[in-house]
This record gives structure tokens, sequence and C-alpha cells, in this order.
């Protein structure tokens, strides 16, 4: 599959390294993505590796997780409850969310 | 041999709540730790609130010192409970233990009783004797229950006419009285007003007997004398009734005779509408009103509410500073008391407990709550909602989001969402304790 957003790609990958160097479990400051990010663990595990039923949402590039969101939120994608939670986030917290749930490896 | 090496410890390192918190503070901003006493994080009760709470302090700063204290050593979740008694889950399958909070985390989990917590010696005593000095305390105690709310009903009364609203041997009771009960028996299930903990729980349980009761006993009834009007996910749950168990399910509400006044343990008469109505039960499940865990009590962290009042941005103790109460005991502003609730509250208390030692600002909190129900072993419904600090300082639900499942569905809606309630269970109790 060819890449949409080249330049976006770039990015991740440069943020990627600098987080292979300090674990984002070890940071001294906790960044937004992080707490708000953590509130999906529940349904989706830790880290959002899931043991069950309900998929996992771990590694996966940050434009498809905020394209996903927003279908959720825009009604304009079936889910059984992913709709209700996706309407509680503006488009900001959800890039918030998909950065940090994007780089765990 | 354990205890004496860590009073030494804390002998060594206590230093007083300041001066800790200025060696962490320095601590943070250079990235060294050795040779310096790191912050100390005192967490009681091993439920989802203090389980997760102690597993994200060390998450979101590992140079912590924390400490989980849980009298058992292993949980036995509410949630999965009914389903025990549906007999779609073993005991077992909905029992946790605390060893991965140790090994993967660095938690150190002591299991005892707390006697006493000092506020202002910041500072917990055990049964055991030992006391542990804190820079902030969590306490996640659970629920404890008005046991002088309905007469000819208490502690020990349960022995026989179980709650089961703490799971364990009380779940255990229930199941083996639906058990042992005659095909063609009556089944009484009384539900409390609101507050109390997992709102959507006792129609879920309802839901649960009556499959076990339509596999095994068909002829029998439940008759729930609930002491409310309407309850959570109403709608879905009587259409799952309706489809599933049609003719089998009563249910009362307080306006008209629901509210049970008085148990009557030698007869397994309950009463209510000031002794007019009478009803007799082969099995009968009382869900008396609640109050904030023991704990809470205790250490005076309740208001008259007999919850405890918090600051809904760090669910600091409004009474005792120092002090964070989450999960069922705290006033939580929209939220229910349930399970999901307190794995929330206690990701977001990790988080601005983390800056407040650090003396970094606090990251505005955001929580969801998803109680997922089982009606039959196809049929899922889900209530959920998105919060966040309201400006008047109380939590409150995101304006268009959330909600229950919609009602014209295909029943295929359903089916996922019981499998999602399985892996919803599978996934929580992993982010909880493992």
């Amino acid at each position: 599959m060819k890449p949409l957003f080249p330049t976006r790609y770039h990015l991740s990958g440069a943020a990627l390294a600098v987080l292979l160097t300090v674990s984002p479990l070890a940071q001294a400051e906790i960044s937004r993505g992080a707490v708000m990010a953590s509130t999906c663990f529940a349904c989706h595990g830790t880290d959002g590796k899931s043991t069950g039923a309900i998929p996992s949402i771990y590694g996966i590039p940050a434009d498809s997780l905020i394209a996903t969101m927003k279908a959720f939120r825009e009604d304009l994608r079936a889910a059984t409850v992913m709709n209700r939670h996706a309407k509680g986030y503006t488009d900001e917290e959800i890039v918030h969310i998909a950065n940090y749930l994007s780089n765990i490896k | 041999m354990k205890t004496i090496s860590r009073r030494k410890i804390l002998k060594a390192l206590g230093a007083g709540g300041a001066l800790s918190s200025l060696g962490i503070a320095g601590c943070a901003s250079q990235g060294v730790m050795s040779g310096k006493a790191a912050a100390k994080v005192v967490v009681v009760g091993g439920g989802f609130g203090g389980a997760t709470c102690a597993k994200y302090l060390k998450r979101f700063d590992s140079n912590l010192e924390v400490t989980l204290v849980e009298q058992s050593r292993q949980y036995t979740t509410c949630p999965g409970s009914n389903w025990v008694l549906g007999g779609l889950r073993s005991m077992d399958d909905i029992t946790h233990g605390y060893g991965d909070l140790n090994s993967r985390y660095g938690v150190k989990v002591v299991h005892d009783t707390v006697t006493a917590i000092e506020p202002g010696q910041r500072r917990v005593v055990l049964a055991g004797g030992q006391s542990l000095s804190y820079d902030r305390l969590v306490v996640s105690p659970g629920i404890d229950f008005r046991w002088d709310a309905i007469e000819g009903y208490d502690a020990s009364v349960a022995e026989k006419i179980p709650h089961a609203w703490k799971a364990g041997p009380q779940t255990r009771l229930l199941y083996d009285q639906l058990r042992a009960m005659r095909d063609g028996g009556t089944v009484i299930i009384a539900p409390p007003g609101n507050p109390f903990r997992c709102p959507p729980g006792p129609y879920e349980r309802t839901s649960m007997i009556a499959h076990y009761l339509k596999t095994h006993k068909p002829r029998s009834k439940i008759l729930v004398l609930d002491t409310k009007d309407a309850f959570s996910k109403k709608g879905l749950f009587e259409a799952g009734w309706a489809a599933l168990y049609p003719g089998m399910i009563e249910w009362v509400p307080g306006s008209s005779g629901g509210k049970v006044e008085r148990v009557d343990a030698a007869t397994n008469t309950v009463y209510a509408q000031s002794g007019m109505d009478r009803h007799k039960g082969d099995v009968i499940n009382i869900i008396p009103p609640q109050q904030a865990g023991q704990l809470a009590q205790i250490a005076g962290l309740t208001n008259d509410t007999g919850w405890c009042p918090v600051n809904q941005q760090t669910f600091e103790s409004s009474i005792h500073p120092g002090i964070h109460v989450i999960g069922d005991s705290s006033i939580a502003g929209a939220m229910p008391k349930s399970g999901h609730s307190a794995n929330s509250q206690a990701k977001m208390t990790a988080a601005a407990i983390v800056a407040m030692l650090k003396d970094l600002p606090v990251i505005s909190p955001s929580h969801v709550n998803t109680c997922y129900s089982l009606i039959g072993p196809d049929y899922g419904i889900t209530v959920a909602a998105v919060y966040r600090l309201g400006d008047d300082g109380a939590i409150a639900g995101v304006k268009g989001a959330g909600g229950v499942s919609p009602t014209d569905v295909p029943h295929q809606f359903r089916t996922q969402e019981a499998r999602y309630a399985e892996g919803w269970y599978a996934s929580i109790t992993q982010d909880s304790f493992r």
C-alpha cells in the first residue's frame, strides 16, 4: 500500500526513534496523550494490547486511528459502542490519543 | 523478617513528607535516582480502583515507591459474578491475584488490614503492628452496607439470605441456594435505591438467574421488589426479558409496593407497604443500601451522605489533604459506582499524584465508563459515557456522547455486544490486576 501521507509517516518515524531511546513509561512528564489513551485500556487492554474479543489498538499509524475515530464519531462507520465513545472527543484530543497509541510497540 | 526490614527502611527514609517531595522533585529534573529517597505512595484496597492505581503510579513514574495494602491474597470481582450465578463462568474465572503487580511493575504488595490512618503523621497503621509512612495515600475501600436500613436484615442474616453484592463466599451461597431450589420456586431479588455499586447489576443478575431457571427449572418465577421506580438500561432489560424469558420475571417499582421494609429470615418472607404486602421466597437476595467502605468511615473521610467528598480533578479528599479517595466510596459527580469508573479514576489519580509530587500542573482528567450487561449468553447490552471535569468542579458527562445500546437493531448486534462483554472482562481485569 502506498503511503498517503508521506510527510506524516516521516515525522512518526522520527518520533519513534526518540521513543526507542527513552521508554514512554519513564518520561519525566506524562503527556496528555498518555493520560487520555490510558482510558482506552480498560476495554482494549493495557497499552492497547487486548487479550480478549475487543480489538487491539496499538502500533497502528496515527492517521488510520484518527480517520477511524472520526468515522465512528460521525456515524460513518458501524460500531457497537465506539460511536458513542468517539463523540466524547475533539479533533485535537483524538490526535493526542492516536499519536500516543501509534508509537506503542 | 520482611516486616522488620521494611520498618528499618522506613526509619532510614523517614525524612517526612515535605523533604521527600523536595527530594523527588530534584531527582525528576536530573533523572538520577541513586542515593535519594523515592517519594512514597501507599494504596489501600486491592479492588479495581486500588490495583489499577498502584500499577499506573509505577507506569507513570517507575521511581516511585508504591505499596499496595490489601487484606486478601486473591480478589473475586463483582463483574462476572452474575455470570457465575447463571452458570456461564466459574468462581476461579473471576478470581485474580496480585503477583503480577509486583513482578511486572514493582508494586510492593502487603497483605494486611489497615487499623488506622494518621493524616497528621502521614502514616498508615496495620493490624500486624507495622506502620507505613507516605507522601500521598490512596484509599479505594469499596462499599459497606447500611445494616440498619431494612428491619430484620443484618450481617448475620446475610449468612442465610445473601446480598452477594461483594463477590466471593456470598456469591457461592446464592449460587448454591439457586441450585438447591425446586422447580416452580420463587426467587426474590430486592435492589436498593440510588446511589449504589453497579447500577445495572441487579438487573443483569435477574437476567442471569432467569437464564439458569429457564434452562433447569422453567416453572420458576423471579420477583424483583425494587426500591426505585426506574433503573439503568430499563427499556433494554425489559425488552430482553420479554424476548428471552416471557412470563418469568415480575418487576415491582417502589411506588407500587416494591420497597422491602422488613425481612423475616425464619419464614423466608419479606414485607412491603408497612406490612400490608408480604412475599414468601424460596430464594431471597437482598441488596441493601450502601455507604463508603468501612475504612473511609474509620478514617473520617465521609460526610453526612455516607460517601467521600473529593476534589474531582485529583480525587484528593476535601476533608483530609494528602489522602485520595477513589472508586465506589468517592463522590465523583456523574460517574456511576462501577469497576470501570474505579479503573478510570485510578489512572487519573495516579497521573495527578505523579504531577503533584513533582510540582507539575495536573493534566485535566478524562474519564470513561462502559457497563456491559448480559441478558442472555448471546444477548449483551451497554451503557457508556465519556466524562470531563466541569467548570463547577464536578465530573460531568460529555454532552452528545455515550448513552445506551440502540433499540431497533438486528439480533447480531446483541450477540456482538455479548462477545464484547466477555472481551471487556478479559481486558479490564488484565488492565487492573496484570
